[in-house]
């Protein structure tokens, strides 16, 4: 509880206290009037001075003004019975006031607790960063004093402060603050290192390369905090829906205040001016928005808190909202379904290859053994080039690789290579090359670049290399169909079969390849116009464009949802896009958009709840039927169900 | 140019309320008040004193809500 709220609670105790005190005293007249003057005042002081400041700049109809009039009326009612030699009724003055502060009171603890708990979740904050003194000594300091270049200490356990890169020390990180997941990522010396990141086993020097305001985890923070500054039609929608509500609402307690007792004068009977007042207030108490005022936003932040604590950053709430109803996904092709990596994905000896190998090695007779020396013959020739298609291959081979024994290499350009492998000549390249050799090959193998090996003047098979498609692809692909996409397509700079390969691997329902970048633009705004069409006047169908955040910031700009993905440490990917993948894993959209769904449907169940609690509520109230406890449930106890319902957005855990 | 402030109120709709009297301080661009990040966003207009607007914008709210406090540094 803050200081504040401290105080209110102390008023309340007092009040309490001294009504049940009160209750006992025999005093009559203008003394019992005073007397119930002091807990009244204690209470409902500051309600009081908020309503003459409000009618003094104009701003009337609010609560405060309206539990002024109801309780001063009260209090004026007593005054006149009193006067007329009646015992004149104080305490139900007193009692609204005290209820009105109690709910007040309740609900600023409830809804700053849960406040507190979503921050506390995102608060990836360093507190410290540690400089190392001439002396050894280590001193912590503020990480916004850090220079730019600075050397600074992460012993074990501690979280990483600053971007910058290792200088001295090996250690694992653990990204699990960032991403979500806790894949440990092992650096050493000369390693870029991103701040958030934990240091789990030992000791790293880390010369800063940034300063901590642009360093990653200031960045991402900031977007974060800022995010519920962006805010969604659902608030929106509040927000216009109490500019009305409110003041009708006052309207209608004055009419129901005034308008009955004044009409029974006129018929002759008598007023019941205290009953009146007493439904009237009733009525306000009822109708306070602050259910739905407070419960929207805390879903919304709630769902993002969730979000970025498993990896996904969303820039705002409106987003988290349009995230829902997306029904068409756009990917890019490399670096978001596939690894954007050129890996080994087939090896293939000829039957002729795998004959020798079993001839020369009796105990082993598998065909497994025959693709090793496929690959170990064809990465030993391509040893000494710098080529992708040669690192992969050494890649895969995975063995350190003896030079010693390699000898005559040569590169025919746009062929491929020979070499001498321990004595035996080794030919790696295209079709030309096997072509040049007076050698047939198969011809179309499969999608990707095919290093075809001759082994002594013979053919002995092919290696076929590819971008991989990522493992979770074609499960993200199913994944986002459950969640509610009507349609996925594929963009890609790629030929034609490589493409629809892609696709029909992944079961992605449309295909766009051959692309200039600047087509990409083109292609998603014809499919804007498509969705938008297909959903006619209902606005609400979306849609979501990922890529990896390179190349491609106009495309993510243009579409409804821009999606970056495997942002770790891509400055240009968190600034362009509208909701952030920390790391590469597609699944996590699918992921997105299931929290985005259950945030939206906690938003209209408390929407659906709370108007209808008190649509039934009011109309008790109006007519007596309802009395102040049942008031008290209808604001204070609707408000704590709706905020209780909206901290459910922050588990992400099992979606 | 854009700038944010921490504040400190009470309860959601005097955040709205906060919102929409900085939204009609002269020299106010957009403004945004989360009540659940307790900060300010403001975004002055083109050539507009920053000090002198947001002394308005206090006052504004002040006048919507006499228990906010805006920090201004």
């Amino acid at each position: 509880m803050t200081k504040k709220q401290k105080k209110v609670l102390y008023r309340i105790i007092l009040v309490s206290v001294l009504m049940v005190v009160l209750h006992f005293v025999p005093a009559r007249g203008y003394f019992r009037f005073a007397l119930y003057m002091v807990p009244y005042l204690v209470i409902g002081y500051d309600i009081l001075r908020k309503a003459v400041l409000g009618i003094l700049h104009g701003e009337v109809f609010d609560e405060n003004f309206l539990m002024a009039v109801a309780t001063v009326g009260a209090m004026l009612l007593g005054v006149y019975s009193e006067t007329r030699g009646q015992e004149g009724e104080f305490a139900e003055g007193v009692a609204v006031m005290l209820f009105y502060q109690i709910g007040e009171l309740f609900q600023a603890v409830a809804v700053g607790k849960s406040r507190r708990n979503i921050a506390a979740l995102m608060d990836i904050r360093p507190d410290y960063a540690n400089i190392e003194n001439e002396n050894g000594s280590l001193e912590q300091v503020d990480p916004e004093e850090v220079a730019q270049g600075t050397v600074i200490v992460v012993q074990p356990g501690e979280r990483i402060p600053i971007d910058g890169i290792v200088t001295e020390g090996s250690s694992t990180l653990n990204t699990a603050a960032l991403t979500g997941e806790s894949m440990p990522r092992e650096v050493k010396t000369g390693d870029q290192v991103i701040s958030g990141c934990v240091n789990v086993t030992g000791l790293l020097r880390i010369r800063t390369t940034r300063e901590f305001g642009e360093s990653t985890v200031s960045r991402i923070l900031d977007l974060v905090e800022n995010s519920s500054m962006k805010k969604s039609r659902s608030e929106n929608f509040i927000t216009k829906f109490a500019r009305y509500y409110t003041p009708a609402v006052c309207y209608s307690a004055l009419a129901l205040a005034v308008a009955p007792p004044v009409v029974n004068l006129l018929l002759g009977n008598a007023g019941n001016w205290s009953t009146w007042i007493i439904r009237a207030l009733t009525f306000l108490v009822i109708s306070c928005p602050c259910a739905l005022v407070i419960s929207i936003p805390l879903s919304f932040f709630g769902g993002i808190g969730g979000a970025s604590a498993r990896g996904i950053l969303v820039k705002g709430s409106n987003y988290l909202e349009a995230l829902a109803r997306t029904k068409y996904v756009v990917f890019d092709k490399t670096g978001t379904l596939t690894k954007g990596v050129f890996e080994v994905s087939k090896i293939c000896p000829s039957r002729d290859f795998e004959q020798m190998c079993a001839a020369d090695d009796q105990d082993n007779q598998s065909p497994q053994k025959a693709k090793e020396k496929l690959l170990e013959y064809a990465a030993c020739a391509e040893s000494y080039s710098n080529h992708p298609i040669s690192r992969s291959l050494k890649e895969a081979y995975g063995k350190e690789i003896d030079s010693t024994g390699i000898a005559h290499v040569e590169e025919i350009g746009g062929h491929g290579v020979t070499a001498s492998v321990n004595g035996v000549k080794v030919s790696a390249g295209n079709a030309r090359l096997m072509k040049k050799l007076g050698l047939s090959c198969p011809e179309h193998v499969g999608v990707g670049t095919v290093v075809h090996v001759a082994i002594k003047e013979s053919y002995a098979g092919f290696i076929l290399i590819s971008d991989v498609v990522k493992e979770q692809s074609a499960d993200a692909v199913a994944a986002l169909r459950a969640a509610g996409v009507k349609k996925t397509v594929m963009l890609t700079g790629d030929s034609r079969t490589v493409a629809e390969h892609v696709a029909g691997e992944l079961g992605i329902d449309e295909v766009r390849s051959e692309l200039l970048p600047e087509d990409k633009v083109n292609v998603v705004e014809e499919l804007l116009q498509e969705v938008k069409a297909s959903a006619g006047k209902a606005a609400g169908a979306n849609l979501a464009f990922v890529g990896d955040g390179i190349n491609d910031a106009p495309v993510l700009s243009r579409a409804d949802i821009g999606v970056a993905m495997g942002a770790l440490g891509s400055d240009a990917a968190i600034e362009a896009a509208d909701i952030v993948l920390m790391d590469d894993n597609p699944m996590k959209l699918a992921l997105a958009m299931r929290i985005s769904r259950k945030c939206l449907r906690i938003v209209y169940e408390n929407i659906v709840f709370a108007l209808a609690v008190k649509a039934v509520c009011l109309v008790l109230g109006a007519f007596g039927i309802a009395g102040m406890w049942l008031a008290i449930f209808a604001d204070v106890g609707v408000m704590v169900l709706a905020v209780l319902n909206a901290i459910r957005c922050l588990h992400t855990k099992d979606l | 140019m854009k700038k944010t402030y921490k504040i400190e109120v009470d309860c959601a709709n005097c955040a709205l309320k906060m919102e929409e009297a900085t939204r009609k301080v002269e020299g106010v661009q957009e403004a945004a008040v989360s009540f659940m990040t307790q900060k300010m966003k403001v975004e002055f207009a083109e050539g507009a004193d920053e000090r002198a607007v947001m002394n308005a914008v206090v006052k504004a709210c002040k006048k919507v809500e006499d228990d906010c406090e805006i920090f201004l540094d």
